[in-house]
C-alpha cells in the first residue's frame, strides 16, 4: 500500500509493522501523532502516561517482559525521561525498545531548541535519524532488530520538518514477532553497584561493536560526484543540500548519528578536496570529525540557531564562491504587515482567571500549555515560564526568598495535564516545607496545546474509553493542602473572591479553575453575544482581556459572531450593560 | 519537469490542512513526487499558518523559501502579503479578500492595512483577489472557504476538473462532500 504520510504516521507504521506490542507516551509537539496513530491499532497496548519518565519506564517494563516496546516524546520530554534512559543503556533490553524523540529547531512550539543527539552520546546508545517519511518508516521498522541485536534501547530522532512533512511511503505488512521468554536475570537488570560495575564494560564493548556496524549499515550512505566538494550531512539538512546543490557535490549522508562511522568518514574525507559538515543545531558531527583530526567547515558557515532551508545552503555556498545556477528570483519585496501571534481562543476558560489576576496586579509564575499564551498582549499576565511543573516548584522558592512581600500577591498557574505530569511533587514541597503559596490549577479537562489528548484527570483513556479519573480536590488535600476550592472561570466575581481570599489566607491553598476547553466536541457553544452601540461608551474595558472575537469598529466595540461562543465574560466586564443578546 | 511550489497560507482554524491534504492526494494520484509540509501546535491557535506543497519529478526539500513559490493561495488578505516575498518572478497570488484582525490590530497596537493588495499589484505582483467567503456561505458554511479557493486554483492547475473531484471524494468526509462539491464549483466558476 502506497500512501502520502507525515513523518510521524510513517514512524507509527514502521513501529507497527516492526512488531511493536506496547507504546506509552506523553504528548508533545512535534511527536504526538506517533502515539495517536499507533493507538488506532487494537492489537497493541497503547496509552498516555502522566509524563515521559513514566512512559519510558513502562516501555522498559514491557521490554523486560519480552515485548517490543516504544515511548515517544518531544526533545524536552527526554530531559524528563533521561533518568531511566542512562541506566537502560546498562541493562539493555529483552524485547526491542525504541525511544522516539522529536526535536524542534526554530522552536515552532517549544521553550528551547536543545539537540537530542547529545543524549545518544551521553547515554551511549545508538541513534537513528531519518530524512523523510519513507526513511522514517524504514528506520522505525528496523529499530527493534537493532535494539535486540545489540541489547540496547535505540533512540529514533525526528525533527519538526520531518515529523510534519509528507511524502509517499510504501507500507508493508506487520511482522508477527512472538514475545521473548521472561527469565529472571539479576546481574543484567538489577542496577546496584555490584552488578552495574559489570555492566559498564558491556556498554563500552557494545559501543565498539556498534561503531563497526555503522561502517556498513543501511542507515549511512555515500553519494559521490567529481566536484571535489564533500558534504557530511544528516536529517532534513540532507534534503536542503540535495535541493540546493543537486548531484554536483559528494555527500556522506548520516542516518545513524551515534556512533559515527569513523572509517567511512576518513575514506570520504580523503576523496574530496574540501569537506563541509551541514547539520541543524549543535556541531555534534563536526566536533567528532575534527576530533578525528580531519579538517572541515561547519558552524563557521552554518548557524547553530534555528532551522535551515535550501536557501541556507545556497547562500552559504555562494559565499564560498561556488558558481550556482537556478538562483530563485523573487517577484519583489512585500510591505511589512502586523504580526499574527497565536492566542487563546474566543471563550477560552483560562481568560476569565487571567483577567482577574491581571486586574489585581498579581505576579504569576506560569507553566507549559495553552495558558502560556496568557503571556502575550493585552493580558501580559505571566512573570515566568520554564518547564513542565516549574510554576508550582518555582513559587515555593520565590516565596521562600521574599516571604510575606510576595506570598500575598503571587500565584502559580498550571494546567490539569501539566499538574499530573510534574506539578504534584512541587505541591507536596509547598505543603511539606511550608511557604504560604497559592496554586491555581487551570483545569480545562484535556491536554489542550498538543491537540486534545486525554490525561488522568479527564476520565477517559487514549482510546476514548472510560478510565479511572483523578479527583483533583482530594488529591491536593492528600498532598497536604487544607484549603482547596473550585471556581468557574466564566464567573468573574467568583474568581476574584477566591483569588483574594486564598492570597489573604495564612496557609497554602489551591484554586481549581474548572471549565472544559471550548474546542472539545461535547462543549456546545452558546448564542453569540452582541454589542448595543447606543449603550457602548467606547471605554475599551472589554478589550482588556484579549478576546479575539471583540474589536473596535467605527469607535464602538463589536463582537464577531463567527468567533463568539457566548461565554459571557465580556458581558460581566461592561459597566454600561452594552453587551448582551442581540445587536442594535 | 521543474518542481512546482505552492504555499497555502491563512489563519489557524481556517482549514488549510484539509486543502493541503486534497492537493497532496491529487498530485500523488497524478504520479508526481510530492512533498507537503505543515506545522502543528502553537501556530494553530489563531496564529499565522503556512503549508507548503511541492511537486515534480523528484522533490527533495519540503519547504519553500524566498523567490521560489509559483502559487500563493491565501485564505486571508493580510496573510497573502506576509508571505508575498516568497513568490518567484512571474508567480501568482490567489487570495480571499476576507479580513481577520490579528491581535495587534484588535488591541489597537497596529492598524489593518486594508489597501495592501493594491500596493502589491502596483509593485507588479500578479494578484487574483476575490471574495471566497460569500460563495462558501452560499455552499453552506464559512468553513468551505478552503474548498472555494481550491476550486479557483484548480483552473490554473492544468489538471482536469474530474481528477480534482475524484481527489475530493477520496479526501473529504462523505458527510460534507456535497457542500464541498458546491463550494468547489463556485470557486471554479460554474
Amino acid at each position: 500500500m502506497k500512501r502520502l504520510l507525515i513523518g510521524n504516521e510513517a514512524v507509527a507504521w514502521g513501529l507497527y509493522n516492526g512488531g511493536i506490542g506496547l507504546v506509552s507516551s506523553y504528548p508533545g509537539t512535534p511527536s504526538t501523532e506517533i502515539t495517536e496513530f499507533l493507538a488506532k491499532h487494537d492489537d497493541i497496548h497503547s496509552e498516555w502516561a502522566p509524563n515521559e519518565k513514566v512512559a519510558c519506564e513502562v516501555a522498559f517494563g514491557a521490554s523486560l517482559a519480552g515485548m517490543r516496546s516504544v515511548c515517544a516524546m518531544k526533545h524536552v520530554g527526554l530531559n524528563v525521561a533521561a533518568d531511566p534512559l542512562f541506566t537502560l543503556s546498562y541493562t539493555g533490553v529483552t524485547g526491542g525498545m525504541v525511544i522516539c524523540v522529536a526535536d524542534d529547531p526554530a522552536m515552532h512550539s517549544s521553550q528551547n531548541e536543545q539537540d537530542s543527539r547529545h543524549y545518544a552520546i551521553a547515554a551511549k546508545v545508538p541513534m537513528l535519524e531519518p530524512s523523510d517519511s519513507a526513511e522514517a518508516y524504514a528506520f522505525a521498522k528496523s529499530a527493534f532488530e537493532l535494539s535486540e541485536r545489540f541489547d540496547t534501547p535505540v533512540l529514533l530522532r525526528m525533527c519538526t520538518r520531518i515529523a510534519h512533512s509528507q511524502c509517499t511511503v510504501e507500507i508493508g505488512e506487520r511482522e508477527n514477532v512472538p514475545m521473548k521468554e521472561y527469565v529472571k536475570q539479576p546481574a543484567k537488570y538489577i542496577m546496584m553497584p555490584g552488578y552495574a560495575k559489570k555492566r559498564h564494560p558491556v556498554v563500552e564493548e557494545r559501543t565498539q561493536a556498534l561503531k563497526e556496524f555503522s561502517e556498513s549499515c543501511m542507515y549511512n550512505r555515500v553519494e559521490y560526484a567529481d566536484s571535489g566538494i564533500g558534504i557530511i550531512t544528516s536529517g532534513c539538512s540532507y534534503l536542503y543540500v540535495k535541493e540546493a546543490l543537486g548531484d554536483s557535490v559528494s555527500i556522506l549522508k548520516i542516518g545513524m548519528p551515534n556512533p559515527l562511522p569513523e572509517k567511512t568518514i576518513r575514506d570520504f574525507a580523503a576523496k574530496v578536496k574540501k569537506l563541509y559538515v551541514i547539520e541543524e543545531l549543535d556541531p555534534v558531527i563536526e566536533t567528532q570529525v575534527k576530533a578525528m583530526g580531519i579538517e572541515c567547515t561547519g558552524k563557521s558557515l552554518f548557524s547553530a540557531i534555528g532551522e535551515f532551508s535550501q536557501k541556507t545552503v545556497r547562500d552559504a555556498f555562494l559565499k564560498e564562491g561556488m558558481a550556482l545556477t537556478d538562483i530563485p528570483e523573487a517577484q519583489g519585496e512585500a510591505p511589512a504587515v502586523p504580526g499574527r501571534p497565536p492566542m487563546m481562543c474566543a471563550g477560552c476558560p483560562h481568560r476569565g482567571m487571567y483577567y482577574t489576576l491581571v486586574k489585581n496586579r498579581i505576579s504569576v509564575l506560569g507553566d507549559i500549555g495553552c495558558y502560556t499564551l496568557g503571556a502575550v498582549a493585552p493580558l501580559n499576565a505571566l512573570d515566568s515560564t520554564l518547564c513542565m511543573g516549574a510554576s508550582v516548584s518555582g513559587i515555593h522558592g520565590f516565596n521562600a526568598a521574599r516571604g510575606k512581600e510576595t506570598e500575598k500577591k503571587t500565584v502559580a498557574v498550571i494546567g490539569d495535564s501539566t499538574f499530573m505530569h510534574s506539578g504534584m511533587t512541587g505541591l507536596v514541597n509547598i505543603a511539606y516545607n511550608a511557604t504560604n503559596s497559592t496554586v491555581i490549577i487551570l483545569d480545562n479537562s484535556i491536554t489542550g496545546m498538543t491537540g486534545h489528548q486525554q490525561n488522568p484527570t479527564t476520565g477517559y483513556n487514549i482510546k476514548g474509553d472510560p478510565a479511572a479519573k483523578v479527583d483533583l480536590e482530594a488529591l491536593c488535600r492528600a498532598l497536604g493542602i487544607n484549603r482547596v476550592r473550585v471556581v468557574d472561570p466564566y464567573d468573574l466575581k467568583q474568581c476574584e473572591e477566591a483569588v483574594l481570599e486564598e492570597l489573604a489566607a495564612e496557609e497554602p491553598s489551591v484554586i481549581i479553575s474548572r471549565r472544559p476547553c471550548v474546542l472539545l466536541k461535547y462543549v456546545k457553544p452558546k448564542t453569540p453575544l452582541a454589542v448595543d452601540r447606543e449603550k457602548c461608551r467606547s471605554c475599551k474595558k472589554c478589550m482588556k482581556m484579549g478576546c479575539p472575537a471583540i474589536s473596535m469598529k467605527e469607535g464602538k466595540a463589536r463582537i464577531d459572531k463567527t468567533l463568539c461562543v457566548g461565554c459571557g465574560v465580556c458581558e460581566q466586564l461592561c459597566a454600561f450593560g452594552a453587551i448582551g443578546g442581540t445587536e442594535k | 519537469m521543474k518542481t512546482v511550489s505552492i504555499m497555502i497560507v491563512g489563519v489557524g482554524g481556517q482549514g488549510s490542512l484539509l486543502a493541503s491534504k486534497l492537493l497532496g492526494n491529487l498530485l500523488t494520484d497524478e504520479g508526481y513526487d510530492v512533498k507537503v509540509s505543515e506545522v502543528h501546535g502553537m501556530s494553530q491557535r489563531g496564529g499565522s499558518v503556512v503549508t507548503y506543497v511541492r511537486y515534480g519529478d523528484r522533490v527533495y526539500s519540503p519547504i519553500v523559501t524566498e523567490g521560489e513559490c509559483d502559487y500563493i493561495i491565501s485564505f486571508e488578505k493580510l496573510e497573502a502579503v506576509r508571505y508575498a516575498s516568497c513568490l518567484r518572478k512571474g508567480g501568482k497570488i490567489i487570495v480571499n479578500t476576507q479580513e481577520i484582525d490579528p491581535m495587534p490590530v484588535i488591541t489597537g497596537a497596529a492598524e489593518y492595512p486594508s489597501d495592501v493588495l493594491e500596493t502589491l499589484k502596483k509593485d507588479g505582483f500578479d494578484v487574483d483577489d476575490f471574495d471566497a467567503l460569500t460563495p462558501a456561505m452560499q455552499a453552506g458554511s464559512a468553513k468551505a472557504v478552503n474548498i472555494v479557493l481550491m476550486g479557483h486554483f484548480a483552473k490554473h492547475s492544468g489538471i482536469a476538473k474530474e481528477k480534482w473531484i475524484a481527489a475530493m471524494e477520496k479526501t473529504i468526509n462523505p458527510k460534507f462532500l456535497e457542500m464541498n462539491r458546491k463550494a468547489f464549483d463556485l470557486g471554479y466558476g460554474e
